[in-house]
């Protein structure tokens, strides 16, 4: 297997007697999208912060290129971070930002003007070289902070969840432009963002982290079809997570009912959560469904109707293109594949 | 940022034990000792020059420095509160225009401006000029502790009125709105919202009059005369021409006492009313 | 009605403050010595001014004094308080309580603690003890005026720079120093009307002739009313006026930029 560019072996990180990150390991491979994604305080920034030399460790090793980097400090890493709130240079336009790396480097002066131009031109900002950085929009800042990082051509470059600041529209053609832009220059991306849909819509892979805590490791379809606990599944789309039983292989039982399922491998009767996705179960008539339950709410959602039944103290989610009438009684139906068991341990 | 760079401050550090403790350390060393009599080349440690400050001719002094000082800053609050307020309503335009009158004595030098009133509250200074050409006689206007108090509202008004007027000029007018919203009029809001909240302004103010007022001694100096010595005039006399050292020092203690007790209890206030303040 | 009375109050209130500046200024020009008669439009007064000898020489030293220490100053207090604003908190406040303490004794104790010093260790009070003098008291103010700037510095900033290559000394210089330069020039300027105005601690630790305005104004003052004092006074008004209206249009513009 082709090593990898960047890898983290049990690291851990105190900060003020909290254990910030629990050995925490992971690799990033070349031209990887790879998203660290979990809720406000999980250790995805510090991790991220640790890579780019920001912050020490504890414990462990950063190995990039397979050369152990923790003792380098980040002018020296062949790294580039863009940060959340951008940290552009108030004192210089935007051309002497972007082409501040490059200047260091005592890169020619006419190669540095190719170079910049070049970058704005990617990001979609040609002949902003004169402008000044309080004259800019959030969106446009944006860009710059992301020119003036890829300006270096670094080999891994590290994203602080850059889009928080921006409104839903101009986020979501950033993040088509994002991994456009990661495509075609081939750079691997290191992301980190507490948005679900935004690290389904652009990673690669997926790391999902809780409390210091990795959580799960896998592709965007793989982490949503099969996640590995509860938190996954609640923390990744919607969920309808149950508790049950795993009576045998390809059988479980739960809300006091026996379903056919595709998990094995669990101990006899061992405790389990069951999740099926709320587009995964379709409401049909009374009786000629798996368990009946009563409509309790119906919205609607533009793209579908969310409508919630009720069953045995249960309330399913459920999307649906067809409306139910609230106060109905009706069956819920869905496939064995559907049924997606974890075992019951909580990772804290 | 760099560990390295915390080291920027050492020889800084140095400078300030040299130049700043060290000196401190020396006036109170002396206050505490004087020399043997007997064999002036040694010196014993003693607390009599803090015992001689327990005469009356010298408690005196310090009763009218600190009534002097007190005084004066109760007046420059009197007078420079409203200023401070005004200052703040006044348009945006004039503001800045006013500021600036306001502060260009203040780059005056302090001793032309005393001196200022010397000729004013002269014998032959302007006040009694004209009385003589309205064939009115002298009025003694000088060298009495009116004139040191006049001078020192004179002086240090500016200092009274620019820490009110930060605080005044910072605050949340919608707090105002509020409480006018809420059913109160002019004099409640200004009791009950604006004067609590411009307190830590008000209290930055009386210290930064107080501690100049108690100690100086060029105003007493330049229009007090010699007979209204405060406690500045004291130690200045005793290290310039008696050359009592000692005494000096230990004078120069208790007016550093004095000072940080001032301070702290003024701070103490602050603080209170920094984080107990309620509308 | 309450407006009048405002604008009433604030106007007695600036009356009072530039009526003896005012007096000063017009008796100047007095070809009398007395109060009483005005003797007449006369510039003599100035003649005599820029005749004076010790006049000149306190001018002289009062802005060297004031200029070198000004610089001293700033580039130790600069480089300071970027040291303590990289040191641990523990330590932060023991130092800076240290380093207000000459903003927060009065001059007096100041001037005599520096005289006492100098004259424990047998140096003769001079120049060299004056300009130390105004180092130590121009120092605080200095960093009074740049930490705070610091302290506002956007962290991500500097990690930014890091984060392209730059060394920390490089980003010193490019990023951290232009971004707290208005607190460094404002530092400076402090430092130096400080220094120019300074009379009790100059009193105390100059000798040997060397003295500063504000004390030959003290000793002319001492010896009585001497309308050349006057004309000094007019002159420094005109000249703290132009300064004054220099910096009130730099602000201006620098707001409207």
């Amino acid at each position: 297997m082709k090593e990898p560019i960047i890898k983290l072996n049990k690291i851990i990180k105190n900060y003020n007697n909290i254990k910030v990150l629990n050995e925490v390991s992971f690799n990033v491979y070349q031209n990887e999208f790879v998203t660290l994604l979990g809720p406000s305080g999980c250790g995805k920034t510090t991790t991220l912060r640790i890579i780019g030399g920001f912050e020490n460790v504890y414990e462990g090793s950063v190995f990039f290129e397979s050369e152990n980097i923790n003792n380098i400090p980040p002018y020296k890493r062949q790294i580039n971070t863009v940060f959340q709130n951008y940290a552009l240079f108030p004192h210089m336009n935007v051309f002497e930002n972007i082409a501040f790396g490059l200047k260091i480097k005592k890169t020619n002066p006419n190669i540095i003007e190719k170079k910049v131009s070049k970058i704005l031109s990617l990001v979609g900002l040609g002949k902003f070289e004169k402008r000044e950085i309080d004259s800019l929009s959030g969106g446009q800042q944006q860009r710059i902070a992301i020119a003036r990082a890829l300006v270096n051509e670094p080999k891994v470059l590290l994203l602080d969840e850059p889009l928080g600041a921006l409104d839903l529209k101009l986020r979501k053609d950033m993040q088509v432009e994002l991994k456009n832009i990661q495509k075609t220059l081939g750079i691997t991306f290191i992301y980190v963002t507490h948005d679900q849909e935004e690290a389904l819509t652009m990673s690669d892979r997926i790391i999902v982290m809780k409390s210091g805590n990795i959580q799960q490791v896998g592709s965007p379809i793989n982490i949503y079809n099969e996640p590995v606990n509860s938190f996954v599944a609640d923390f990744i789309g919607e969920s309808n997570i149950i508790s049950g039983i795993m009576k045998d292989d390809y059988h479980v039982s739960f809300l006091g009912k026996d379903f056919k399922c595709v998990d094995y491998g669990f101990k006899k009767m061992e405790k389990v959560n069951i999740v099926i996705r709320p587009e995964d179960i379709e409401i049909v008539e009374k009786d000629s469904g798996l368990i009946n339950g009563k409509v309790k709410s119906l919205v609607f959602k533009g793209v579908h109707y969310e409508i919630i039944v009720v069953s045995k103290s249960f309330e399913f989610l459920i999307q649906s293109t067809k409306s139910s009438k609230v106060g109905s009684t009706v069956s819920l139906d869905f496939n064995p594949d559907d049924i997606h068991v974890m075992r019951e341990i909580s990772y804290e | 940022m760099n560990r390295k760079s915390k080291y920027l401050a050492f020889p800084y550090s140095i400078w300030m034990l040299i130049f700043i403790l060290f000196p401190l350390f020396l006036i109170f060393l002396y206050s505490i000792t004087m020399r043997n009599p007997n064999d002036i080349k040694t010196i014993t440690f003693t607390f009599e020059n803090f015992a001689k400050f327990f005469n009356p001719i010298y408690i005196n002094v310090l009763i009218r420095s600190i009534s002097i000082a007190g005084f004066s800053t109760l007046i420059c609050l009197i007078i420079g509160y409203p200023v401070a307020y005004l200052l703040t309503k006044t348009s945006d335009k004039n503001k800045g225009l006013l500021i600036l009158l306001f502060i260009l004595p203040m780059w005056m030098n302090m001793l032309l401006r005393t001196y200022a009133w010397m000729t004013i509250l002269g014998n032959t200074g302007l006040i009694n000029s004209l009385l003589n050409i309205l064939n009115l006689p002298n009025i003694n206007l000088l060298y009495n502790n009116s004139a040191v108090i006049l001078g020192m509202v004179y002086n240090f008004l500016p200092f009274m009125v620019f820490p009110i007027y930060t605080v005044l000029n910072k605050m949340d007018v919608s707090l105002i709105e509020a409480a006018d919203d809420l059913g109160a009029n002019g004099v409640t809001i200004f009791r009950k919202v604006i004067f609590p909240l411009s307190l830590p302004g008000v209290i930055s103010g009386i210290i930064m009059v107080f501690m100049p007022a108690v100690s100086t001694f060029v105003i007493p100096r330049l229009l007090g005369g010699g007979k209204n010595v405060l406690i500045g005039n004291l130690i200045e006399k005793l290290f310039l021409v008696t050359r009592d050292w000692n005494f000096g020092a230990a004078l120069s203690m208790i007016i550093l006492f004095i000072i940080f007790i001032s301070i702290k209890i003024l701070n103490m206030l602050k603080i209170d009313k920094e984080s107990g303040v309620s509308l | 009605m309450k407006k009048k009375i405002s604008k009433l109050y604030l106007t007695l209130v600036f009356l009072f403050l530039y009526a003896p500046i005012v007096v000063l200024v017009v008796y100047s020009f007095n070809d009398s010595k007395s109060r009483g008669t005005w003797g007449g439009f006369t510039f003599k007064w100035y003649l005599e001014l820029f005749k004076d000898r010790d006049i000149k020489t306190a001018l002289y030293y009062t802005v060297t004094i004031a200029v070198i220490a000004a610089v001293i100053s700033t580039i130790v207090g600069t480089i300071s308080a970027i040291g303590i604003y990289n040191m641990k908190t523990s330590r932060i406040n023991l130092f800076l309580n240290i380093n207000y303490l000459p903003i927060i004794n009065p001059d007096i104790v100041t001037g005599i603690a520096l005289m006492i010093l100098f004259l424990s260790i047998n140096i003769k009070l001079g120049f060299s003890t004056m300009l130390l003098a105004h180092i130590t008291f121009d120092i605080p103010y200095v960093i009074l005026s740049v930490l705070p700037k610091l302290k506002q510095l956007d962290k991500n900033i500097t990690e930014a720079a890091l984060d392209l290559g730059a060394t920390p000394l490089y980003t010193l210089r490019k990023i951290i120093i232009p971004q707290i330069k208005p607190g460094i020039i404002t530092g400076f300027l402090i430092a130096f009307t400080l220094s120019i105005d300074d009379f009790v601690i100059s009193f105390f630790t100059t000798g040997s002739g060397v003295t500063n305005l504000s004390i030959e104004i003290y000793s002319m003052a001492r010896r009585g009313i001497s309308p050349t004092i006057n004309a000094l006074s007019s002159l420094m008004l005109v000249v703290v006026l132009g300064l004054l209206l220099i910096i009130n249009k730099r602000t201006t513009l620098q707001v409207k930029e």
